[in-house]
């Protein structure tokens, strides 16, 4: 596990040798990030077709300028409770193997630039879930945020290696 | 130009480009098997082209370089720098015959032996001592010299020199194959003499070899043949199609604006805006769209020729030409059906002396069948060849180490063809310029599962080949029905669609919901219906049951028509079929789903997965039902549909639907009488009724439910009191019954239920009706013929013991195959054995293989039984000696076996 950390790490820090912006977003006060390249577009509330039959962490689907967005809800992917959800959700729209999905989570904050030499490798302690998802977690001053795999988030049991 | 010309040099030219960039990362990557892969194949096809365009030098060239890199593939050289010049060389001198042949439709004079010398002896693993001389023209001089002033990445270096935009333009031409001039609504714009006058100047403007490479494929890429097309990626369409579909939306939301404003001064403009939004989107569908015919059109050529080359007399019969299929994957199947027709008429067909040995027709039929069904394209290609020879592809499959000895024992027929589809694999004994080097099938099924299709092979040894392709609609654009059902709204491609039934509870159609088995009484059958509701999981009460009105959407998959159950129906609507996301792919219910002309996202229904799914539904509720009998089957039984009614008492009686022909309601007015029993003209022929119980009379007025047996030509009608359910339940006759009529008692759903022996009332009423005995009324008896029955399930036999004794069978049943060898031991000898495959202990296959082996049985027919007979059992079965296989229930079908197999195998 470690050794796939480091050479993540290190990956991230050939991109860019300095800082690395994310993209911050939060969920049940939690702060995650997903590298600015990465996203898309960023979506206040949608009109959201449900799914019947998909897994319990798909939302359903939208429409985004003619595209066909699959809604996912980070919340139930990360293993938290579907508590009340606030009315303004917000979502992130990250590309994954040519299909895009909206990443639903509470909001959405600022772009942060952050010196790679902050950068840690997940605690073993994190559960074992999150650390699937987690690439790793940055020291931030008065919190720290959770780089989201957005790879592995959406890589469903397989489904997507398997469908090509 | 002739248009096969034209295309072939399009394509050619295309191909080449991607060679030229195929061919660097080959040099840096030499071990890359796809990448290999991929080059032989472009040099394959453009060898297999020319052969049908009569272009021996070009063919000559390409076969050498094939030659060479076939070895390449199978690891037989190594990829030098020094070998892939000589390749370049190769597609360099390609391409100057190309673009002679553009200008002049013909070859140009002068031949290639020198390079294809140098082809060959590297071929055959000599260096290519020479491989810096000039083979032909100038270009290759250009290659020499690159190569001396860079060794290592002699290939890199040239390409260094070409125009960056022409590499984009080679790339993009890769990823986005060729558009051609949409034939409709004009014809093909521009004829022949235009193509032709340029070139002619050219021809004399330009000194015919000293045209460096690079300069005269630029030149190429702006004469004739492509000016008759202009190529637009894909891509550009894919943006136009969604800019339009935004415009539809806003137009349609202008229109619900001015709505109910019959002054508004916007009517008018809109009204315009509107048509022509229209146009433009039916414009922009129609860019993509094309009947299938168009990679259709040279296959006879292709066959022409090739009958003409292999000595055969082939009918190529094209069928469903004019089914639309979207552009891209138009492109994307073509190659490889050119490649099918080609290997079935090469391989699959034999010769005429060997057709007319077989005693076969001279003409051999190669058959392409192309249609909808059920949301998708299917293309059928079939020969009424030599099929496939299993021996031969599982020799090879073992060769090659595909499969190991072991395995390949498990596998029928049709399992073994499949390695066809494996890399590597060709069934040619040798190879020849048309077709086997094994770039066929597996590039083939590449191909298509690209495009998110199956391929499927049925072969029959003397009698044929057909492969079925089955392309999903994706990108395809279907006329759908939007229903709603649980608030959420669905697509169902109105192809599959039968009719619409709308039910009320007070409308002649009402839905007869019972337990969890919904039935519609349509015309003159029962109509299975599903709840989408149910099936898809799908939230809410059932508003419609409190409105009392509900739609059912009949569809219809293959043969099997059923009802999906919905609370609304809106109109249909042209829809484009996306994918679902890949984590979505594996819910069989959709097949796509797509964004209706409000902007929303709506999901695509697949009736096929539906209809798999109905089946689960049923096993779901029986699941359920299970659960709450007070006993369950110990091991996993069979499931047998069960129609469970009340006749005569208040207890519930059941009988295995199967049983059972028709459900209908008869006015026991109609009743009349002959020799004093009760019957009723049904559909032109007189019916007996019955009562369950003797001591009963018919009941003289009202409609009265009526279980129609069917034997033959005969039926009988056994008239109940109620219907109550459909059940699927694993049987377990609980009390066997002594009471005529009655198998005995078995716990079904939970409760007590008495299961009526149907043969006992067959013989009732025919017994009696046809005169003295239960003679005739199974046509012929099979008098005193012994049969030995073996089947773990009491219920079976009960059912079955009477039936065969009624068509004249002496029946000697047993409940396992332990205690039919005993019998043999024994001494008892019987003229046929029917036997059940699932039993505990030793199994119907076990079983088999014991009785054939040794003993005195050993020569007696041998007839399997079974509730679920899949063509895998079915052969099994067939090996371990059994010979035939009836499905249990298909009672007809089971007595013409006994017949057949008596008569044919003991005759």
């Amino acid at each position: 596990m470690n050794q796939v950390v480091v050479a993540q790490k290190r990956e991230i820090q050939e991109v860019s040798s300095e800082t690395q912006d994310y993209v911050t977003m939060f969920i049940q006060g939690q702060m995650f990030g997903i590298p600015v390249l990465t996203v898309q577009d960023v979506l206040g509330v949608q009109r959201i077709t449900r799914i019947p039959l998909a897994p319990p962490e798909v939302a359903g689907s939208l429409n985004l300028r003619g595209r066909i967005v699959t809604a996912i809800d980070v919340r139930l992917r990360l293993g938290l409770k579907q508590v009340n959800r606030p009315e303004e959700t917000m979502s992130v729209v990250v590309e994954h193997g040519g299909e895009l999905y909206s990443l639903m989570v509470d909001s959405v904050g600022e772009v942060l630039s952050l010196p790679v030499n902050h950068f840690e490798p997940n605690p073993p302690t994190l559960d074992p879930l999150w650390r699937d998802f987690s690439a790793g977690i940055y020291r931030l001053d008065k919190e720290l945020l959770v780089v989201l795999d957005v790879q592995r988030l959406l890589d469903f049991g397989g489904a997507t290696r398997a469908a090509g | 130009m002739d248009d096969l010309l034209s295309e072939f040099l399009t394509e050619t030219t295309e191909s080449l480009s991607v060679l030229d960039v195929e061919l660097v990362k080959l040099e840096q990557n030499p071990n890359d098997p796809d990448i290999l892969q991929n080059i032989f194949r472009l040099v394959h096809t453009i060898k297999g082209t020319c052969g049908f365009l009569g272009l021996p030098r070009l063919e000559t060239v390409a076969h050498a370089s094939e030659n060479v890199l076939g070895k390449f593939r199978d690891g037989e050289l190594d990829v030098t720098p020094e070998a892939v010049t000589l390749i370049l060389t190769s597609i360099d001198c390609i391409k100057e015959i190309l673009s002679h042949l553009e200008q002049t439709e013909t070859e140009p004079e002068g031949d290639d032996a020198e390079l294809i010398a140098q082809l060959n002896a590297l071929a055959d693993g000599k260096a290519p001592a020479a491989a810096a001389e000039p083979a032909d023209d100038a270009a290759a001089e250009v290659e020499a010299e690159a190569g001396d002033e860079a060794p290592s990445w002699p290939v890199a270096d040239e390409l260094l020199n070409f125009d960056p935009a022409e590499m984009d333009g080679a790339g993009d031409a890769a990823a986005a194959p060729a558009p051609e001039p949409e034939p409709e609504p004009e014809p093909a714009p521009p004829p022949p003499p235009p193509a032709v006058a340029p070139p002619k100047d050219k021809k004399d403007a330009k000194p015919k070899a000293n045209v460096p490479a690079a300069a005269k494929e630029g030149s190429s890429k702006e004469s004739s043949v492509a000016a008759q097309t202009i190529r637009v990626n894909v891509e550009l369409l894919e943006n136009l199609m969604t800019l339009v579909s935004e415009l539809v939306l806003t137009r349609n939301q202008l229109l619900q604006m001015v709505r109910g404003q019959d002054d508004s001064e916007f009517v008018t403009p809109l009204q315009r805006l509107s048509h022509i939004t229209s146009d433009l989107q039916e414009g922009v569908m129609k860019t993509r769209m094309q009947p299938i015919g168009n990679a259709w059109a040279k296959l006879p050529r292709i066959v022409r020729d090739l009958s003409v080359e292999t000595g055969k007399k082939i009918d190529l019969q094209m069928l469903g030409a004019d089914t639309e299929l979207d552009r891209q994957v138009l492109e994307l199947i073509k190659d490889p059906l050119t490649h099918m027709v080609r290997n079935s008429a090469d391989h699959g067909l034999e010769n005429t002396d060997e057709r007319r040995a077989a005693g076969k027709p001279e003409v051999g039929k190669v058959v392409l069948n192309a249609y909808h069904e059920g949301g998708h394209i299917i293309i059928e290609i079939s020969d009424d060849g030599r099929g496939l020879n299993s021996e031969k592809i599982a020799a090879k499959a073992l060769a090659l180490g595909l499969t190991t000895e072991a395995e390949m024992e498990a596998m029928n027929q049709q399992q073994i063809a499949q390695f066809i589809f494996k890399a590597g694999f060709s069934t040619a004994e040798q190879v020849t310029a048309v077709s086997g080097r094994g770039v066929g099938m597996d590039v083939v099924r590449t191909n298509i599962e690209k495009i998110g299709g199956t391929i499927e092979l049925k072969t029959e040894e003397g009698r044929g080949t057909t492969f079925i392709i089955k392309i999903p609609l994706t990108l395809a654009i279907v006329s759908a029905l939007i229903v709603e059902c649980g608030g959420e709204r669905f697509a169902i491609p109105q192809i599959s669609v039968l009719e619409l039934v709308r039910t009320t509870t007070t409308s002649e159609h009402a839905i007869e919901r019972i337990n969890d088995a919904p039935v519609l009484r349509l015309r003159d059958r029962l109509l299975p219906l599903v709840s989408l509701r149910k099936l898809l999981k799908l939230e809410g009460e059932d508003e419609a049951e409190e409105r009392g009105e509900t739609f059912i959407v009949v569809t219809q998959v293959g043969t099997y028509s059923f009802g999906i159950i919905v609370d609304r129906v809106f109109d249909t609507e042209e829809i484009v079929v996306k994918p679902v996301a890949p984590i979505l792919r594996h819910i069989s219910m959709f097949s796509g789903n797509t964004i209706l002309g409000d902007g929303s996202v709506i999901m695509i229904l697949d009736p096929n997965g539906i209809a798999a799914g109905t089946g689960e539904v049923a096993m779901a509720a029986a699941k359920e039902s299970a659960h709450m009998a007070a006993q369950r089957a110990d091991h996993v039984g069979e499931r047998t549909s069960m129609l469970i009614f009340r006749a005569g008492s208040k207890d519930l009686k059941a009988v295995p639907l199967a049983l059972v022909a028709r459900l209908e309601e008869i006015d026991m007015s109609t009743i009349e009488h002959s020799h004093g029993k009760p019957v009723v003209q049904y559909r032109g022929h007189l019916m007996p009724l019955v009562a369950i119980d003797p001591a009963h009379d018919l009941p003289t007025e009202g409609r009265h439910a009526v279980l129609v047996f069917t034997d033959r030509e005969h039926s009988m009608g056994l008239v109940v009191d109620e219907i109550v359910d459909i059940i699927e339940e694993v049987l377990h006759v609980e009390l066997a019954a002594n009471e005529p009529g009655l198998v005995g008692t078995a716990v079904i759903a939970g409760k007590a239920t008495d299961i009526i022996d149907a043969g006992h009332y067959l013989t009732q009423a025919f017994g009696d009706w046809f005169g003295t005995s239960q003679q005739d009324a199974f046509g012929d008896r099979e008098d005193g013929k012994r049969i030995l029955l073996v089947d773990d399930s009491p219920f079976f036999r009960n059912l079955l013991t009477p039936l065969l004794a009624v068509a004249g069978y002496e029946v000697t049943s047993v409940e396992s195959a332990d205690k039919a060898l005993q019998l043999r031991d024994s001494g008892r000898s019987f003229d046929l054995i029917i036997s059940d495959i699932e039993m505990p202990g030793m199994d119907g296959f076990a079983f088999a293989e014991e009785v054939r082996n040794e003993g005195r049985w050993s020569d007696v027919p041998l007839v399997a039984l079974s509730s679920h007979a899949t063509e895998k059992d079915f052969e099994r079965g067939r090996q371990v000696g059994f010979n035939d296989y009836v499905a249990k229930f298909d009672r007809d079908s089971l007595l013409q076996t006994l017949a057949q197999t008596l008569h044919g195998g003991n005759a």
